[in-house]
Protein backbone atom coordinates (compact mmCIF):
# COMPACT_ATOMS: atom_id res chain seq x y z
CA UNK A 1 0.00 0.00 0.00
CA UNK A 2 2.86 2.53 -0.69
CA UNK A 3 0.21 4.82 -2.93
CA UNK A 4 -2.01 4.87 0.04
CA UNK A 5 0.97 6.06 2.13
CA UNK A 6 2.13 8.33 -0.14
CA UNK A 7 -0.92 9.97 -0.46
CA UNK A 8 -1.53 10.66 2.98
CA UNK A 9 1.81 12.54 3.60
CA UNK A 10 0.94 14.19 0.26
CA UNK A 11 -2.33 15.67 1.29
CA UNK A 12 -2.18 15.52 4.99
CA UNK A 13 -0.62 18.66 5.74
CA UNK A 14 -3.37 20.75 3.71
CA UNK A 15 -5.90 20.85 6.54
CA UNK A 16 -8.89 22.52 5.08
CA UNK A 17 -10.77 22.16 1.36
CA UNK A 18 -12.25 25.24 1.12
CA UNK A 19 -13.30 24.16 -2.07
CA UNK A 20 -16.28 22.51 0.01
CA UNK A 21 -18.35 25.92 0.43
CA UNK A 22 -18.46 25.95 -3.16
CA UNK A 23 -19.62 22.33 -3.30
CA UNK A 24 -22.35 23.42 -0.49
CA UNK A 25 -23.24 27.02 -2.34
CA UNK A 26 -25.97 26.05 -4.48
CA UNK A 27 -27.94 24.01 -1.56
CA UNK A 28 -26.99 26.16 0.71
CA UNK A 29 -28.75 29.10 -1.55
CA UNK A 30 -32.03 27.18 -1.73
CA UNK A 31 -32.22 26.46 1.72
CA UNK A 32 -31.75 29.84 2.84
CA UNK A 33 -34.15 31.53 0.42
CA UNK A 34 -36.53 28.71 0.60
CA UNK A 35 -36.86 26.87 4.13
CA UNK A 36 -34.74 29.19 6.81
CA UNK A 37 -35.93 32.68 5.70
CA UNK A 38 -39.87 31.70 5.43
CA UNK A 39 -39.91 30.23 8.59
CA UNK A 40 -38.26 33.39 10.25
CA UNK A 41 -40.70 35.45 7.58
CA UNK A 42 -43.61 33.14 9.06
CA UNK A 43 -42.98 33.86 12.80
CA UNK A 44 -42.39 37.17 12.67
CA UNK A 45 -45.46 37.88 10.11
CA UNK A 46 -47.78 35.90 12.86
CA UNK A 47 -47.82 39.17 15.25
CA UNK A 48 -48.86 41.13 11.89
CA UNK A 49 -52.27 42.31 10.49
CA UNK A 50 -51.02 41.71 7.02
CA UNK A 51 -54.08 40.63 4.10
CA UNK A 52 -53.84 41.15 0.82
CA UNK A 53 -55.22 44.76 0.72
CA UNK A 54 -53.80 47.22 3.30
CA UNK A 55 -51.44 48.53 5.18
CA UNK A 56 -49.71 45.95 7.47
CA UNK A 57 -49.77 46.98 10.99
CA UNK A 58 -47.88 45.03 14.47
CA UNK A 59 -50.46 43.86 16.70
CA UNK A 60 -48.94 41.49 19.03
CA UNK A 61 -50.32 38.73 20.10
CA UNK A 62 -53.91 39.27 18.22
CA UNK A 63 -53.67 36.74 15.63
CA UNK A 64 -52.56 34.36 18.57
CA UNK A 65 -55.69 35.53 20.73
CA UNK A 66 -58.45 35.33 17.16
CA UNK A 67 -57.11 31.70 17.17
CA UNK A 68 -57.92 31.52 20.52
CA UNK A 69 -61.75 31.65 20.04
CA UNK A 70 -61.82 30.92 16.47
CA UNK A 71 -64.57 27.98 16.53
CA UNK A 72 -63.98 26.80 12.92
CA UNK A 73 -60.09 26.24 14.00
CA UNK A 74 -60.92 24.35 17.08
CA UNK A 75 -63.13 22.57 14.54
CA UNK A 76 -60.40 21.88 12.25
CA UNK A 77 -58.22 20.56 15.38
CA UNK A 78 -60.86 18.22 16.47
CA UNK A 79 -61.61 17.14 13.00
CA UNK A 80 -57.55 16.73 12.72
CA UNK A 81 -57.66 14.97 16.00
CA UNK A 82 -59.87 12.66 15.43
CA UNK A 83 -58.65 11.72 11.76
CA UNK A 84 -54.89 10.94 13.03
CA UNK A 85 -56.41 8.96 15.90
CA UNK A 86 -58.62 6.82 13.22
CA UNK A 87 -55.95 6.76 10.14
CA UNK A 88 -52.42 5.88 12.25
CA UNK A 89 -53.85 2.78 14.15
CA UNK A 90 -55.34 1.16 11.52
CA UNK A 91 -53.34 1.80 8.96
CA UNK A 92 -50.34 0.42 11.23
CA UNK A 93 -51.96 -2.56 12.46
CA UNK A 94 -53.62 -3.86 8.85
CA UNK A 95 -50.15 -3.62 7.86
CA UNK A 96 -48.30 -5.55 10.19
CA UNK A 97 -51.07 -8.30 9.59
CA UNK A 98 -50.83 -8.42 5.87
CA UNK A 99 -47.11 -7.83 5.72
CA UNK A 100 -47.21 -11.20 8.36
CA UNK A 101 -48.95 -12.96 5.83
CA UNK A 102 -46.70 -12.01 2.76
CA UNK A 103 -44.10 -13.26 4.67
CA UNK A 104 -45.52 -16.63 5.07
CA UNK A 105 -43.63 -19.33 2.20
CA UNK A 106 -47.37 -18.99 -0.17
CA UNK A 107 -48.11 -18.97 -4.19
CA UNK A 108 -49.02 -15.60 -5.70
CA UNK A 109 -46.52 -13.86 -3.74
CA UNK A 110 -45.25 -11.55 -6.63
CA UNK A 111 -49.42 -10.71 -7.40
CA UNK A 112 -50.38 -10.46 -3.95
CA UNK A 113 -47.47 -8.00 -3.67
CA UNK A 114 -47.99 -5.89 -6.73
CA UNK A 115 -51.47 -5.10 -6.05
CA UNK A 116 -51.12 -4.19 -2.50
CA UNK A 117 -48.01 -1.80 -2.63
CA UNK A 118 -49.75 -0.07 -6.19
CA UNK A 119 -50.84 3.10 -4.41
CA UNK A 120 -47.44 3.70 -3.31
CA UNK A 121 -46.95 5.14 -6.74
CA UNK A 122 -50.84 6.37 -7.58
CA UNK A 123 -51.28 10.49 -7.40
CA UNK A 124 -53.77 11.39 -4.62
CA UNK A 125 -55.62 13.71 -6.82
CA UNK A 126 -56.44 11.24 -9.35
CA UNK A 127 -57.09 8.48 -6.65
CA UNK A 128 -59.56 11.66 -4.47
CA UNK A 129 -61.71 11.58 -7.75
CA UNK A 130 -62.09 8.06 -8.28
CA UNK A 131 -63.29 7.19 -4.22
CA UNK A 132 -65.61 10.65 -4.66
CA UNK A 133 -67.32 8.28 -7.10
CA UNK A 134 -66.73 5.28 -5.33
CA UNK A 135 -68.58 7.51 -2.64
CA UNK A 136 -71.65 9.04 -4.88
CA UNK A 137 -74.42 8.74 -2.79
CA UNK A 138 -76.70 8.34 -5.91
CA UNK A 139 -74.58 6.21 -8.39
CA UNK A 140 -71.70 5.16 -6.05
CA UNK A 141 -70.91 1.52 -5.46
CA UNK A 142 -71.02 1.68 -2.20
CA UNK A 143 -74.84 2.23 -1.94
CA UNK A 144 -74.81 -0.09 -4.53
CA UNK A 145 -73.85 -2.59 -2.63
CA UNK A 146 -75.75 -1.42 -0.03
CA UNK A 147 -78.77 -1.77 -1.35
CA UNK A 148 -77.40 -5.68 -2.77
CA UNK A 149 -78.16 -6.21 0.51
CA UNK A 150 -81.45 -4.62 1.65
CA UNK A 151 -79.92 -1.80 3.21
CA UNK A 152 -80.61 1.80 2.70
CA UNK A 153 -77.80 3.98 1.21
CA UNK A 154 -75.48 6.39 2.80
CA UNK A 155 -75.28 9.99 1.95
CA UNK A 156 -70.97 8.92 2.71
CA UNK A 157 -69.22 12.69 1.55
CA UNK A 158 -72.36 14.76 2.00
CA UNK A 159 -73.13 13.28 5.55
CA UNK A 160 -71.90 15.94 8.61
CA UNK A 161 -73.67 13.62 10.80
CA UNK A 162 -71.30 12.42 13.29
CA UNK A 163 -70.34 8.48 13.22
CA UNK A 164 -71.12 8.12 16.74
CA UNK A 165 -74.87 9.53 16.00
CA UNK A 166 -75.18 7.23 13.47
CA UNK A 167 -74.07 4.07 15.58
CA UNK A 168 -75.91 4.40 18.84
CA UNK A 169 -78.48 6.01 16.94
CA UNK A 170 -79.50 9.57 19.34
CA UNK A 171 -78.76 12.42 18.49
CA UNK A 172 -74.75 13.84 20.12
CA UNK A 173 -72.96 17.18 19.73
CA UNK A 174 -69.43 18.32 19.11
CA UNK A 175 -66.45 15.72 20.85
CA UNK A 176 -69.36 13.11 21.62
CA UNK A 177 -70.46 12.88 18.27
CA UNK A 178 -67.04 11.85 17.05
CA UNK A 179 -65.90 12.37 13.59
CA UNK A 180 -68.75 13.31 10.70
CA UNK A 181 -69.76 10.58 8.13
CA UNK A 182 -67.88 12.56 5.49
CA UNK A 183 -64.48 12.51 7.48
CA UNK A 184 -64.78 8.89 7.85
CA UNK A 185 -64.73 8.36 4.02
CA UNK A 186 -61.40 10.80 4.31
CA UNK A 187 -60.25 8.10 6.92
CA UNK A 188 -61.36 4.87 4.88
CA UNK A 189 -59.47 6.10 1.90
CA UNK A 190 -56.51 7.66 3.73
CA UNK A 191 -56.16 3.82 5.27
CA UNK A 192 -56.40 2.51 2.05
CA UNK A 193 -53.55 4.50 0.45
CA UNK A 194 -51.34 3.86 3.76
CA UNK A 195 -51.07 0.25 3.41
CA UNK A 196 -48.85 -0.39 0.36
CA UNK A 197 -46.35 2.20 1.98
CA UNK A 198 -46.73 0.35 5.63
CA UNK A 199 -46.70 -2.71 4.23
CA UNK A 200 -43.76 -2.48 2.59
CA UNK A 201 -41.86 -1.28 5.54
CA UNK A 202 -43.57 -3.66 7.78
CA UNK A 203 -42.26 -6.26 5.16
CA UNK A 204 -38.25 -4.99 5.28
CA UNK A 205 -38.46 -5.43 9.44
CA UNK A 206 -40.24 -8.94 8.75
CA UNK A 207 -37.27 -10.01 6.80
CA UNK A 208 -34.69 -9.06 9.46
CA UNK A 209 -35.95 -11.57 11.96
CA UNK A 210 -33.77 -14.58 11.49
CA UNK A 211 -35.41 -18.14 11.27
CA UNK A 212 -33.64 -19.36 14.09
CA UNK A 213 -35.67 -17.43 16.49
CA UNK A 214 -38.63 -18.81 15.38
CA UNK A 215 -37.04 -22.63 15.52
CA UNK A 216 -36.04 -22.11 19.01
CA UNK A 217 -39.80 -20.53 20.18
CA UNK A 218 -41.23 -23.84 18.65
CA UNK A 219 -38.78 -26.55 20.35
CA UNK A 220 -39.83 -24.69 23.34
CA UNK A 221 -43.48 -25.46 22.27
CA UNK A 222 -44.45 -21.85 21.02
CA UNK A 223 -46.94 -22.19 18.36
CA UNK A 224 -49.11 -19.39 16.17
CA UNK A 225 -50.04 -16.54 17.83
CA UNK A 226 -47.57 -17.10 20.60
CA UNK A 227 -44.69 -16.65 17.87
CA UNK A 228 -46.27 -13.73 16.81
CA UNK A 229 -46.86 -11.93 20.05
CA UNK A 230 -43.85 -13.40 21.43
CA UNK A 231 -41.59 -12.85 19.00
CA UNK A 232 -42.68 -10.84 15.71
CA UNK A 233 -43.88 -7.88 17.42
CA UNK A 234 -41.08 -7.23 20.05
CA UNK A 235 -38.66 -7.38 17.05
CA UNK A 236 -41.10 -5.47 14.90
CA UNK A 237 -41.35 -2.44 17.50
CA UNK A 238 -38.75 0.06 16.03
CA UNK A 239 -40.25 -0.75 12.63
CA UNK A 240 -43.80 0.11 14.61
CA UNK A 241 -42.40 3.35 16.20
CA UNK A 242 -40.74 4.71 13.09
CA UNK A 243 -44.27 4.17 11.36
CA UNK A 244 -46.29 5.85 13.86
CA UNK A 245 -44.33 8.98 13.45
CA UNK A 246 -44.16 9.29 9.90
CA UNK A 247 -47.84 8.37 9.49
CA UNK A 248 -48.86 10.85 11.93
CA UNK A 249 -47.05 13.68 10.45
CA UNK A 250 -48.31 12.10 7.17
CA UNK A 251 -51.64 12.97 8.50
CA UNK A 252 -51.33 15.81 10.37
CA UNK A 253 -49.91 16.96 6.71
CA UNK A 254 -53.12 15.88 5.08
CA UNK A 255 -54.75 18.33 2.65
CA UNK A 256 -55.65 17.70 -1.26
CA UNK A 257 -58.29 14.40 -0.22
CA UNK A 258 -60.36 17.67 1.70
CA UNK A 259 -59.90 19.78 -1.56
CA UNK A 260 -60.86 17.10 -3.99
CA UNK A 261 -63.07 15.15 -2.10
CA UNK A 262 -65.63 17.04 -0.52
CA UNK A 263 -67.58 19.52 -1.95
CA UNK A 264 -67.73 22.41 -0.97
CA UNK A 265 -63.89 21.89 0.18
CA UNK A 266 -63.63 21.79 4.14
CA UNK A 267 -67.18 19.53 3.85
CA UNK A 268 -70.74 19.19 4.61
CA UNK A 269 -71.31 22.15 7.75
CA UNK A 270 -66.59 22.16 7.62
CA UNK A 271 -66.63 18.68 9.14
CA UNK A 272 -64.00 17.45 7.12
CA UNK A 273 -61.91 21.02 7.22
CA UNK A 274 -58.83 19.38 8.51
CA UNK A 275 -55.82 21.90 10.14
CA UNK A 276 -53.81 22.42 6.65
CA UNK A 277 -56.55 22.66 4.92
CA UNK A 278 -58.06 24.90 7.13
CA UNK A 279 -54.79 27.15 6.87
CA UNK A 280 -54.54 26.86 2.76
CA UNK A 281 -58.20 28.72 3.30
CA UNK A 282 -57.45 31.14 5.42
CA UNK A 283 -53.74 32.30 3.30
CA UNK A 284 -54.66 31.53 -0.27
CA UNK A 285 -58.55 31.99 -0.21
CA UNK A 286 -59.25 34.80 2.32
CA UNK A 287 -55.75 35.97 1.94
CA UNK A 288 -55.84 36.63 6.03
CA UNK A 289 -51.77 36.10 5.52
CA UNK A 290 -50.83 36.94 9.39
CA UNK A 291 -53.53 35.33 11.06
CA UNK A 292 -52.39 31.82 8.96
CA UNK A 293 -48.55 32.40 10.39
CA UNK A 294 -50.34 31.78 13.93
CA UNK A 295 -52.45 28.55 12.62
CA UNK A 296 -49.20 27.65 10.93
CA UNK A 297 -47.05 28.05 14.18
CA UNK A 298 -49.58 26.01 15.82
CA UNK A 299 -49.30 22.77 13.44
CA UNK A 300 -45.60 22.99 13.71
CA UNK A 301 -45.76 22.80 17.60
CA UNK A 302 -48.37 20.40 17.43
CA UNK A 303 -46.18 18.07 14.62
CA UNK A 304 -42.74 18.80 16.86
CA UNK A 305 -43.90 18.10 20.37
CA UNK A 306 -46.18 14.85 19.22
CA UNK A 307 -42.68 13.98 17.73
CA UNK A 308 -41.16 14.29 20.83
CA UNK A 309 -43.24 12.93 22.82
CA UNK A 310 -44.07 9.89 21.09
CA UNK A 311 -40.07 9.30 20.98
CA UNK A 312 -40.39 9.85 25.28
CA UNK A 313 -42.97 7.79 25.78
CA UNK A 314 -42.10 4.86 23.75
CA UNK A 315 -38.40 4.59 23.35
CA UNK A 316 -38.27 3.25 26.66
CA UNK A 317 -40.50 -0.19 26.23
CA UNK A 318 -39.30 -0.63 22.61
CA UNK A 319 -37.22 -3.78 22.18
CA UNK A 320 -33.57 -2.68 19.98
CA UNK A 321 -31.78 -5.37 18.84
CA UNK B 1 -53.22 -20.77 10.84
CA UNK B 2 -53.30 -22.95 7.57
CA UNK B 3 -52.41 -21.68 4.24
CA UNK B 4 -55.75 -21.69 2.77
CA UNK B 5 -57.08 -19.26 5.70
CA UNK B 6 -53.82 -16.63 4.62
CA UNK B 7 -55.09 -17.01 1.08
CA UNK B 8 -58.56 -16.23 1.78
CA UNK B 9 -57.64 -13.31 3.85
CA UNK B 10 -54.79 -12.30 1.73
CA UNK B 11 -57.48 -12.59 -1.81
CA UNK B 12 -60.23 -10.07 0.23
CA UNK B 13 -57.14 -7.92 0.78
CA UNK B 14 -56.45 -7.67 -2.23
CA UNK B 15 -59.83 -7.14 -3.82
CA UNK B 16 -60.42 -4.33 -1.23
CA UNK B 17 -56.96 -2.37 -2.35
CA UNK B 18 -57.62 -3.14 -6.37
CA UNK B 19 -61.13 -2.08 -6.29
CA UNK B 20 -60.77 1.64 -6.90
CA UNK B 21 -58.31 0.53 -9.73
CA UNK B 22 -60.62 -1.50 -11.18
CA UNK B 23 -63.74 0.63 -10.76
CA UNK B 24 -61.50 3.92 -12.35
CA UNK B 25 -60.76 1.84 -15.61
CA UNK B 26 -64.19 0.22 -15.65
CA UNK B 27 -65.99 3.81 -15.55
CA UNK B 28 -63.50 5.16 -17.96
CA UNK B 29 -64.72 2.97 -20.87
CA UNK B 30 -68.58 3.22 -19.72
CA UNK B 31 -70.93 5.83 -21.82
CA UNK B 32 -71.90 8.81 -19.75
CA UNK B 33 -75.62 6.80 -19.77
CA UNK B 34 -74.61 3.34 -18.61
CA UNK B 35 -72.34 5.10 -15.82
CA UNK B 36 -75.70 7.17 -14.56
CA UNK B 37 -77.35 3.17 -14.31
CA UNK B 38 -78.32 2.22 -11.00
CA UNK B 39 -77.45 -0.87 -9.84
CA UNK B 40 -74.28 -0.10 -11.83
CA UNK B 41 -73.15 -2.71 -14.36
CA UNK B 42 -69.52 -4.47 -13.30
CA UNK B 43 -67.98 -4.28 -16.91
CA UNK B 44 -69.03 -1.91 -19.61
CA UNK B 45 -71.25 -2.97 -22.15
CA UNK B 46 -69.72 -1.73 -24.89
CA UNK B 47 -66.19 -0.35 -24.12
CA UNK B 48 -65.60 3.21 -25.59
CA UNK B 49 -62.17 4.80 -25.82
CA UNK B 50 -63.75 8.10 -26.60
CA UNK B 51 -63.70 9.65 -23.33
CA UNK B 52 -60.01 9.69 -23.11
CA UNK B 53 -59.84 11.56 -26.58
CA UNK B 54 -62.89 13.76 -24.80
CA UNK B 55 -61.25 14.62 -22.00
CA UNK B 56 -57.50 15.76 -23.52
CA UNK B 57 -60.67 18.05 -26.03
CA UNK B 58 -62.07 19.43 -22.82
CA UNK B 59 -59.02 20.99 -20.99
CA UNK B 60 -55.37 21.12 -22.53
CA UNK B 61 -53.86 18.69 -20.78
CA UNK B 62 -51.12 18.30 -23.11
CA UNK B 63 -49.82 21.15 -21.73
CA UNK B 64 -50.35 19.91 -18.10
CA UNK B 65 -48.51 16.55 -19.29
CA UNK B 66 -45.76 18.41 -20.54
CA UNK B 67 -45.62 20.95 -17.74
CA UNK B 68 -45.52 18.29 -15.58
CA UNK B 69 -42.58 16.10 -17.23
CA UNK B 70 -40.40 19.69 -17.30
CA UNK B 71 -40.79 19.92 -13.86
CA UNK B 72 -40.46 16.44 -13.06
CA UNK B 73 -36.86 16.51 -15.18
CA UNK B 74 -35.92 19.69 -13.67
CA UNK B 75 -36.08 18.96 -10.12
CA UNK B 76 -34.72 15.70 -10.55
CA UNK B 77 -31.42 16.96 -12.21
CA UNK B 78 -31.34 20.25 -9.81
CA UNK B 79 -31.61 18.08 -7.16
CA UNK B 80 -28.31 15.38 -8.65
CA UNK B 81 -26.67 18.32 -8.92
CA UNK B 82 -27.04 20.04 -5.25
CA UNK B 83 -27.49 16.79 -2.89
CA UNK B 84 -24.49 14.97 -4.73
CA UNK B 85 -22.24 18.05 -4.04
CA UNK B 86 -23.09 18.64 -0.68
CA UNK B 87 -23.16 15.38 0.31
CA UNK B 88 -19.19 14.94 -0.53
CA UNK B 89 -18.35 18.12 0.77
CA UNK B 90 -20.01 17.16 4.07
CA UNK B 91 -18.65 13.31 3.53
CA UNK B 92 -15.06 13.81 2.71
CA UNK B 93 -14.16 17.21 2.69
CA UNK B 94 -12.60 19.15 5.85
CA UNK B 95 -13.71 22.30 6.62
CA UNK B 96 -14.51 24.90 9.26
CA UNK B 97 -18.06 24.83 10.46
CA UNK B 98 -18.94 21.22 9.13
CA UNK B 99 -20.62 19.68 11.69
CA UNK B 100 -22.80 22.97 12.62
CA UNK B 101 -23.68 23.18 8.70
CA UNK B 102 -25.08 19.75 8.41
CA UNK B 103 -27.33 20.03 11.86
CA UNK B 104 -29.26 23.28 10.23
CA UNK B 105 -29.61 21.03 7.11
CA UNK B 106 -31.14 18.51 9.26
CA UNK B 107 -32.99 20.72 11.23
CA UNK B 108 -34.45 21.93 8.39
CA UNK B 109 -35.99 19.03 7.36
CA UNK B 110 -37.82 19.05 10.64
CA UNK B 111 -40.47 21.62 9.06
CA UNK B 112 -43.36 20.54 8.28
CA UNK B 113 -44.28 21.91 4.81
CA UNK B 114 -47.70 23.86 5.24
CA UNK B 115 -45.21 25.94 7.59
CA UNK B 116 -43.67 27.91 4.90
CA UNK B 117 -46.32 28.23 2.22
CA UNK B 118 -47.49 31.45 2.97
CA UNK B 119 -44.21 33.30 3.43
CA UNK B 120 -42.37 31.27 0.37
CA UNK B 121 -45.47 32.31 -2.05
CA UNK B 122 -44.69 35.97 -0.44
CA UNK B 123 -41.07 35.71 -1.78
CA UNK B 124 -41.58 34.26 -5.00
CA UNK B 125 -44.59 36.63 -5.63
CA UNK B 126 -42.00 39.74 -4.92
CA UNK B 127 -39.76 38.74 -7.24
CA UNK B 128 -42.44 38.21 -9.96
CA UNK B 129 -41.40 34.32 -9.74
CA UNK B 130 -45.49 32.88 -9.38
CA UNK B 131 -46.91 31.66 -12.48
CA UNK B 132 -43.17 30.39 -13.48
CA UNK B 133 -41.04 26.59 -13.85
CA UNK B 134 -38.66 28.56 -11.53
CA UNK B 135 -41.39 28.59 -8.89
CA UNK B 136 -42.05 25.20 -9.56
CA UNK B 137 -38.84 23.58 -9.43
CA UNK B 138 -36.55 25.51 -7.63
CA UNK B 139 -37.63 25.92 -4.12
CA UNK B 140 -37.77 22.14 -4.23
CA UNK B 141 -34.42 21.34 -5.80
CA UNK B 142 -32.82 20.43 -2.30
CA UNK B 143 -33.64 16.86 -0.94
CA UNK B 144 -31.62 16.90 2.54
CA UNK B 145 -33.03 13.17 3.15
CA UNK B 146 -31.03 12.22 -0.06
CA UNK B 147 -27.93 14.65 1.39
CA UNK B 148 -28.25 12.22 4.01
CA UNK B 149 -28.13 9.28 2.61
CA UNK B 150 -25.31 10.09 -0.11
CA UNK B 151 -23.39 11.41 3.17
CA UNK B 152 -23.88 8.28 4.73
CA UNK B 153 -22.91 6.51 1.82
CA UNK B 154 -19.90 8.82 0.56
CA UNK B 155 -18.33 7.77 4.14
CA UNK B 156 -18.23 4.19 3.59
CA UNK B 157 -15.89 4.63 0.50
CA UNK B 158 -12.14 3.33 1.24
CA UNK B 159 -10.01 6.28 1.81
CA UNK B 160 -7.51 4.82 -0.56
CA UNK B 161 -9.36 5.45 -3.77
CA UNK B 162 -9.42 8.91 -3.19
CA UNK B 163 -5.97 9.35 -2.20
CA UNK B 164 -5.00 6.94 -5.35
CA UNK B 165 -7.16 9.40 -7.78
CA UNK B 166 -5.36 12.52 -6.14
CA UNK B 167 -2.06 11.32 -7.00
CA UNK B 168 -3.45 10.76 -10.65
CA UNK B 169 -4.43 14.25 -10.82
CA UNK B 170 -7.67 14.00 -10.65
CA UNK B 171 -9.64 17.24 -9.47
CA UNK B 172 -12.28 17.21 -7.02
CA UNK B 173 -15.18 17.43 -9.90
CA UNK B 174 -13.05 14.27 -11.64
CA UNK B 175 -12.93 12.12 -8.71
CA UNK B 176 -16.94 12.87 -8.28
CA UNK B 177 -17.80 12.09 -11.41
CA UNK B 178 -15.42 9.34 -12.47
CA UNK B 179 -15.35 7.46 -8.89
CA UNK B 180 -17.93 8.78 -6.54
CA UNK B 181 -21.03 8.64 -8.91
CA UNK B 182 -19.95 5.05 -10.59
CA UNK B 183 -19.92 3.50 -7.31
CA UNK B 184 -22.77 4.50 -6.17
CA UNK B 185 -25.53 3.84 -8.88
CA UNK B 186 -27.98 2.13 -6.23
CA UNK B 187 -28.59 5.16 -3.80
CA UNK B 188 -28.78 7.77 -7.19
CA UNK B 189 -31.14 5.29 -8.55
CA UNK B 190 -33.32 5.44 -5.01
CA UNK B 191 -32.96 9.48 -5.16
CA UNK B 192 -34.04 9.26 -8.56
CA UNK B 193 -37.05 7.36 -8.08
CA UNK B 194 -38.23 9.40 -4.82
CA UNK B 195 -38.23 12.46 -6.56
CA UNK B 196 -39.90 11.32 -10.05
CA UNK B 197 -42.36 9.92 -8.09
CA UNK B 198 -42.74 12.93 -5.60
CA UNK B 199 -42.52 15.69 -8.13
CA UNK B 200 -45.44 13.88 -10.90
CA UNK B 201 -47.82 13.33 -7.87
CA UNK B 202 -47.08 17.21 -6.02
CA UNK B 203 -50.34 19.18 -6.00
CA UNK B 204 -50.46 21.54 -3.11
CA UNK B 205 -47.26 23.65 -3.87
CA UNK B 206 -48.21 23.94 -7.78
CA UNK B 207 -51.58 24.59 -6.57
CA UNK B 208 -50.29 27.68 -5.10
CA UNK B 209 -47.17 28.95 -6.97
CA UNK B 210 -48.76 28.26 -10.25
CA UNK B 211 -52.21 30.87 -11.64
CA UNK B 212 -52.91 30.46 -14.98
CA UNK B 213 -54.12 27.42 -17.31
CA UNK B 214 -51.15 27.24 -19.53
CA UNK B 215 -48.93 26.64 -15.87
CA UNK B 216 -50.89 23.55 -14.79
CA UNK B 217 -49.04 20.33 -14.28
CA UNK B 218 -51.00 17.29 -14.36
CA UNK B 219 -52.24 16.73 -11.10
CA UNK B 220 -53.77 20.89 -10.54
CA UNK B 221 -54.76 19.96 -13.86
CA UNK B 222 -57.06 16.76 -13.17
CA UNK B 223 -57.99 18.75 -9.70
CA UNK B 224 -59.39 22.09 -12.11
CA UNK B 225 -61.06 19.41 -14.73
CA UNK B 226 -62.57 17.42 -11.33
CA UNK B 227 -64.33 20.43 -10.21
CA UNK B 228 -65.50 21.54 -14.04
CA UNK B 229 -66.70 18.24 -14.91
CA UNK B 230 -67.94 17.55 -11.24
CA UNK B 231 -70.33 14.97 -12.55
CA UNK B 232 -69.39 13.51 -15.93
CA UNK B 233 -67.66 10.47 -14.12
CA UNK B 234 -66.35 8.68 -17.13
CA UNK B 235 -64.30 11.59 -18.14
CA UNK B 236 -63.20 12.34 -15.03
CA UNK B 237 -61.97 8.69 -14.49
CA UNK B 238 -60.75 8.55 -17.99
CA UNK B 239 -58.65 11.71 -16.80
CA UNK B 240 -57.43 9.85 -13.62
CA UNK B 241 -56.12 7.06 -15.31
CA UNK B 242 -53.89 8.94 -18.14
CA UNK B 243 -52.49 10.59 -15.04
CA UNK B 244 -51.42 7.39 -12.45
CA UNK B 245 -50.56 5.68 -15.69
CA UNK B 246 -46.65 6.98 -16.85
CA UNK B 247 -45.98 6.07 -12.64
CA UNK B 248 -47.95 2.87 -13.21
CA UNK B 249 -45.64 1.75 -16.51
CA UNK B 250 -42.87 3.12 -14.54
CA UNK B 251 -43.73 0.71 -11.68
CA UNK B 252 -44.67 -2.31 -13.25
CA UNK B 253 -40.98 -2.18 -15.18
CA UNK B 254 -38.56 -1.33 -12.03
CA UNK B 255 -41.06 -2.56 -9.20
CA UNK B 256 -38.17 -4.00 -7.35
CA UNK B 257 -36.09 -1.09 -7.40
CA UNK B 258 -38.92 0.81 -6.32
CA UNK B 259 -39.81 -1.01 -3.22
CA UNK B 260 -36.55 -1.76 -2.30
CA UNK B 261 -36.05 2.02 -2.45
CA UNK B 262 -39.20 2.84 -0.12
CA UNK B 263 -37.58 0.03 2.25
CA UNK B 264 -34.46 1.55 2.66
CA UNK B 265 -36.33 4.88 3.14
CA UNK B 266 -37.62 3.39 6.57
CA UNK B 267 -34.52 2.28 8.44
CA UNK B 268 -33.23 5.00 9.65
CA UNK B 269 -29.45 5.63 10.71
Amino acid sequence: MTTSYIGVSLFVHKRYDNVAYLFLLPALIIILIFRFYPIIQAIGMSFYNWSIAGPLKFIWFKNYYRLFIDPKFYQSLLNTFWYVLGVVPLSIILSIVIAYFLNQKIKGQGIYRTIYYLPVVTSIVAISVVWRWIFNPDRGIFNAIFNLFGMEGLKWLNDSRGVFELLFNTELSGFFAGPSIALCCLMIMAVWYNLGYCIIICLAGLQNIPAQYYEAARIDGAKGWQLFWNITIPILSPTIFYLLITQSIIAFNTFTPVYVMTQPPGGPLGTTSLLVYYLYEQSFRLWNLGYANAIAFIVFVIIFTLTKFQQGFLEQRIYYE
Amino acid sequence: MNKKTVHIILIFGAIWMALPFFWMASTSLKTQDEALKFPPTIIPKNLVFSNFLEAFKQVDFTRYFINSIIMTTGAVLLVYFTTTLSAYAFARLKFPGRESLFTLFLAMMMIPMPVYLAPSYVILSKFRFIDTFFALIVPWGVNIFAIFLLRQHFKTLPQELFDAAKIDGLNHWQIIRYIVIPLSKPIIVTIGIFEIITNWNSFLWPLIVTHSDSMRTIQTGLAYFAQAESTNYPLLCAASTFTILPLIILYFFVQGQIMESYARSGLKE
